[in-house]
């Protein structure tokens, strides 16, 4: 099976000149990084774009980079990269540990953390855990540069604030003294996508972010079982109330993958073992990041 | 459009449209088939080529994208007779029909090339994602430790 339609393509070697070349086609070309997604989807005609822009030949976008309590993030930084990075180990090594789960060697070599949330599909693993950090997403366009924050990202299925004539250059995200989980139910590793999955991230003084991922159009955050896990110890009651507020919180539907009931049911599972493992490595007790907890 | 790559160490001057997947300039053009088409959406792991020394899917990666990089397929791997892992691989019988044997001897090899005395579960996750029919793995797996243990690469 072949790619039907034609398209020409562009590999420019700056932000600037990307940028231009996407104002010059509004609403028709496509950014390409590492391409797993839209390859993909232009072998589905999924998308038919008259242009695809590679970005993979500007410099600088690789970078990972750690200022203070600031952790810098390139938009051509690959989930293989962020396995592999010192510097991601030491400050954030729940990024790894989502890392790890997302498909297989030959894809995390290749697809992008920000390819990921610009493709903004429901189970997209960077998500949940992008959202449990103050994460901003710096962009160019044509009338110069743009930064967004991460809850104001995913718009809708597929849809993020990013416009089609801007480009994400990097991500910055705060990584303060914190300990995190990520919970991906899938049904076998290697290429499967989360049936659904829960970031949750645990910040000194019993402050916590919660997010999930492929129960609702977009990763959400839910800042109810935020509010209600707020300055109090993390004890069995605690727990057991945050997890009977997520049926509530999550809009899962039916698909090949997993029943809206079945997803409802883990995600509370997930809450449940993923609470106290996040407290725990704030504390430096808790499970080695990349410890299965389902 | 007109680009220029290195296969197995021969440079190849092609011409491909925009739309031309690799996986398909590779076998047609090049005429090199140790890449196999699979699934053609990433799951499956036949396509797999080494892209200036790491795995990639060929099937998601758009020819003209590798202009100027250096592929390894499995030819390139035994141009001067097997490798020991290849020679592993015969000797535990870790293939059967062989449909998934390029893949999985290029995804070992960039394990051992990174990682000389991978676990089990390194190696296991390595080849996560590279499908197999007929061995149940077990034996794939084990010829990859052995070649560990032989301080192969």
């Amino acid at each position: 099976m072949v790619i039907a339609k034609e398209f020409d393509y562009q590999r420019p070697t700056t932000l600037e000149e990307a940028t231009q070349i996407l104002a010059g086609h509004p609403g028709s070309a496509r950014v390409l990084a590492g391409g797993t997604d839209l390859v993909a989807w232009l072998r589905d005609d999924a998308v038919a774009p008259d242009l695809v822009v590679d970005i993979k030949a500007i410099p600088d976008l690789h970078d990972i980079k750690i200022d203070g309590d600031t952790l810098h993030l390139g938009s051509l930084v690959t989930f293989s990269d962020l396995i592999n990075s010192p510097i991601v180990s030491e400050h954030a090594p729940l990024l790894a540990e989502m890392a790890e789960t997302v498909a297989s060697t030959g894809i995390r070599n290749r697809a992008t953390l920000v390819g990921n949330i610009c493709s903004a599909v429901p189970s997209c693993d960077a998500g949940p855990v992008l959202l449990g950090y103050d994460t901003t997403v710096h962009m160019i366009g044509p009338d110069g540069t743009r930064s967004i924050d991460i809850n104001d990202w995913f718009v809708g299925l597929r849809e993020t604030a990013c416009a089609g004539d801007e480009i994400v250059s990097h991500l910055t995200m705060k990584v303060p003294v914190h300990g995190g989980v990520y919970v991906k139910l899938m049904r076998y590793a290697g290429e499967d996508l989360a049936q659904a999955a829960v970031g949750i991230v645990a910040y000194p003084g019993d402050e916590y972010r919660v997010a999930f991922g492929a129960v609702a159009p977009t990763p959400i955050r839910s800042t109810r079982i935020e509010d209600a896990l707020r300055s109090k110890p993390l004890d069995e009651k605690l727990i057991a109330e945050v997890v009977a507020m997520v049926a509530d919180e999550i809009s899962p539907i039916d698909d090949i993958r997993a029943t809206a009931a079945y997803r409802t049911r883990i995600c509370e599972v997930m809450l449940e073992r993923g609470l106290p493992a996040a407290r725990e490595r704030l504390d430096g007790t808790g499970p080695a990041y990349g410890t299965r907890l389902i | 459009m007109e680009f220029t790559v290195k296969v197995n160490g021969e440079r190849w001057d092609i011409d491909a449209a925009p739309a031309d997947v690799l996986l398909d300039v590779l076998r047609e053009k090049i005429g090199v088939k140790s890449p196999k088409i699979g699934c053609e959406r990433g799951d499956c792991g036949s396509c797999t080529i080494l892209l200036d020394g790491k795995t990639v899917r060929s099937c998601l990666v758009l020819a003209v994208e590798v202009d100027g990089q250096e592929i390894t397929t499995v030819e390139g791997i035994g141009y001067e007779g097997l490798s020991q892992l290849q020679d592993l691989f015969i000797s535990n019988n870790a293939f059967q029909c062989g449909f998934c044997a390029p893949a999985i001897v290029l995804s070992a090899t960039e394990l051992l090339d990174s990682n000389p005395n991978p676990t089990r579960h390194d190696v296991q996750e390595a080849l996560a994602g590279n499908l197999c029919r007929c061995t149940g793995y077990e034996p794939i797996i084990e010829a990859v430790l052995a070649a560990a243990e032989g301080g192969a690469k």
